[in-house]
């Protein structure tokens, strides 16, 4: 019995031996491609996609830790978490305007606007796998795909797949009515009006009762008229606890 | 030992490294020669040996005069051995340390170990052969417009020209840059393979790996960012990094907890640090598995978290509870409040507010008023009338 255990804990720690030096030889041969090709990450969001991609595949997550190889050596890290950062200052600024809940377009736009003129371009891939990242923080940060695009959330409200296809049936023109609803989705009129007030306490959602034939439900996420506008002093007070 | 010859033992174009060993000893047969400590290295081409002491030292064979290869176990007082018996060297071999020797076999010596591995690799390379298939070139000359010279372009024509060779040169970079990232990723692939064996092990041994063998392992994991796929309860997938940086978030959150009333949520947190790394910031995950130790480490400031999910940290000396107290007086002296007019009452955010005022219901001190222009929350008069 006492034989076998030991066997045991050699082969456990042989191949531990084994690993600790392929790692060595793996950061070596990171290290001489991060030498070659470091611009190409920093510059190219087509690579950060390929690069992404290539690590999915194999199992590899190049942002779990900032302590990682990859972070530590091909810069990775730092781009995605400072981003994480910037879309967190973004969601905190708008929130009172719409709830917490924005289009990936809008996001896209004032992040670039934050970050200035002579910064790295930033893709909208780049932003939904920092925003991936910050879901673990517990702050509610989640993605919900809508029409061709997504809506980010980041407030700790629920929203579940009632809500969700509300948003989607929503997209098409900002806003949504009951009667759509009824029609498009085939519900009662008591679940709908139940989604529909639930967006309307967590403010992602205003009413204008006087829209001509019943009351329009409005989502200020999709009011494409409000991208661009510039984010006010006090919203960026807002953002910054 | 006269099959060797001297290099630089920089890689050549299409030359990979495979594996490579410390502490390794050469002889010429049976005798020793001066090659007494080096690092031996594989690559898909050649045998490099590199002296450690004298880094200017270097000397290698192509695998393509290895005749065949054996093992020699080790004995007491002798390191285990790779014996690598050898074709006659060929009439325009580079010049090396050795001009005769009368052995058709040379002795690899693993003193620091690592025979095992290099053997079942040479082993490997011996079969697939792969330096008949990948032609190799002299490393890169810095001047690389020696055969066409630099013409001097001149007026459009040259322009274009320019812009030619300029976009070709992005395009050729670009894809070798991707073609070097699928070899890379190969060879992460295959980091990947040992540590899902490693981790099978480990679950069948079920307890016989070390506290130790478990902390090291898990450290591999973090490094190469593979997802921890044993747990163990006592630190969760934290590490030793994460213990040390639970220890500095105590430091760094000390004074920023205090002037934000002992409480702040995570991704408050998260934005305070990074802002002040500047570089070397920590990802989410980072935050969230040192923040998990806090309590175990007995450190000053803890994680909470509430049930909507929302993490905080507060200070050891903060009691929510009591501050729920204080915000049932500050409801009570208003009749009512929303979460966002609680929020600029108090100074705090309008999350943490929230949850304050959520707890304090749980608690029984509100009542909610769920309606179409928000949520609103009331002292409990069925509580404190009845």
């Amino acid at each position: 019995q006492a034989k076998y255990k030991e066997r045991g804990t050699v082969l456990a720690e042989d191949q531990l031996a084994q690993m600790s030096k392929q790692l060595d030889m793996f950061k070596t041969n990171l290290e001489e491609f991060a030498s070659k090709h470091k611009q190409e990450i920093r510059k190219s969001p087509e690579f950060r996609v390929q690069f992404q991609d290539m690590c999915a595949t194999i199992g590899v997550d190049p942002l779990a830790s900032g302590k990682g190889f990859w972070s530590e050596m091909l810069g990775v890290g730092d781009f995605y978490y400072e981003l994480g950062v910037q879309i967190i200052e973004v969601c905190l600024a708008l929130k009172h305007r719409n709830g917490g809940l924005i289009t990936l377009e809008e996001l896209h736009q004032q992040v670039l606007k934050g970050r200035g003129k002579f910064a790295q371009d930033v893709s909208q891939d780049d932003l939904l796998r920092a925003i991936k990242k910050l879901k673990v923080l517990g702050n509610g940060f989640g993605i919900i795909p809508v029409g061709g695009t997504y809506l980010i959330q980041s407030v700790p409200a629920e929203l579940n797949m009632d809500h969700t296809v509300v948003l989607q049936l929503a997209e098409k023109k900002g806003f949504v009515t009951v009667s759509e609803i009824k029609s498009s989705l085939k519900w009662e009129t008591e679940r709908a009006k139940q989604v529909l007030e639930h967006l309307l306490k967590e403010g992602m959602a205003w009413l204008d009762e006087q829209a001509p034939e019943e009351p329009q439900y409005w989502l200020p996420a999709l009011f494409t008229e409000l991208y661009s506008q510039e984010i006010t002093p006090e919203e960026a007070k807002e953002a910054i606890p | 030992m006269d099959r060797f010859s001297w290099t630089t033992g920089l890689l050549e174009l299409g030359e990979t490294l495979v594996v490579q060993q410390r502490g390794v000893r050469l002889s010429d047969g049976e005798e020793k020669v001066k090659f007494d400590s080096g690092v031996l290295l594989l690559s898909t081409h050649r045998l490099i040996w590199r002296d450690q002491k004298n880094h200017e030292c270097c000397i290698a064979v192509p695998l393509s005069q290895i005749v065949f290869i054996e093992e020699q176990s080790s004995g007491i007082g002798k390191s285990a051995k790779i014996v690598v018996h050898l074709h006659p060297a060929s009439s325009n071999k580079e010049p090396g340390p050795f001009q005769s020797s009368k052995y058709s076999y040379i002795k690899l010596s693993f003193k620091e170990h690592g025979q095992i591995e290099f053997y079942r690799r040479l082993s490997e390379e011996m079969t697939q052969r792969r330096w008949e298939s990948i032609p190799t070139g002299q490393a890169m000359q810095v001047n690389k417009n020696t055969q066409a010279g630099r013409i001097r372009a001149v007026g459009i024509v040259g322009i274009e020209r320019k812009l030619e060779e300029k976009r070709k040169e992005t395009d050729k970079n670009i894809s070798e840059a991707f073609e070097d990232l699928s070899k890379l990723m190969e060879k992460a692939k295959e980091m990947v393979e040992l540590s899902k064996s490693i981790a099978n092990k480990i679950k069948e041994k079920q307890g016989d790996i070390t506290e130790d063998e478990t902390i090291r392992f898990k450290s591999y994991l973090l490094s190469m960012g593979i997802a921890n796929p044993v747990t163990r309860e006592t630190y969760g997938s934290g590490t030793q990094y994460h213990m040390q940086l639970a220890k500095q978030l105590a430091g760094i959150l000390q004074t920023p907890l205090e002037e934000r009333g002992g409480i702040m949520s995570l991704t408050e947190v998260y934005c305070l640090v990074n802002r002040a790394r500047g570089l070397e910031l920590l990802s989410p995950e980072d935050l969230v598995n040192a923040c998990k130790m806090l309590e175990s480490l007995k450190l000053p400031i803890r994680l909470r978290i509430f049930d909507s999910g929302v993490m905080v940290i507060e200070l050891q000396s903060h009691n929510e509870e009591e501050m729920v107290a204080s915000a049932l007086e500050t409801v009570s002296e208003k009749g009512s409040l929303t979460a966002d007019e609680f929020a600029k009452l108090v100074g705090m955010s309008v999350l943490l507010a929230k949850e304050r005022l959520l707890l304090a219901e749980k608690m029984g001190h509100l009542c909610r008023d769920d309606s179409v222009e928000g949520l609103r929350f009331y002292p409990n008069l069925f509580l404190t009338q009845s």
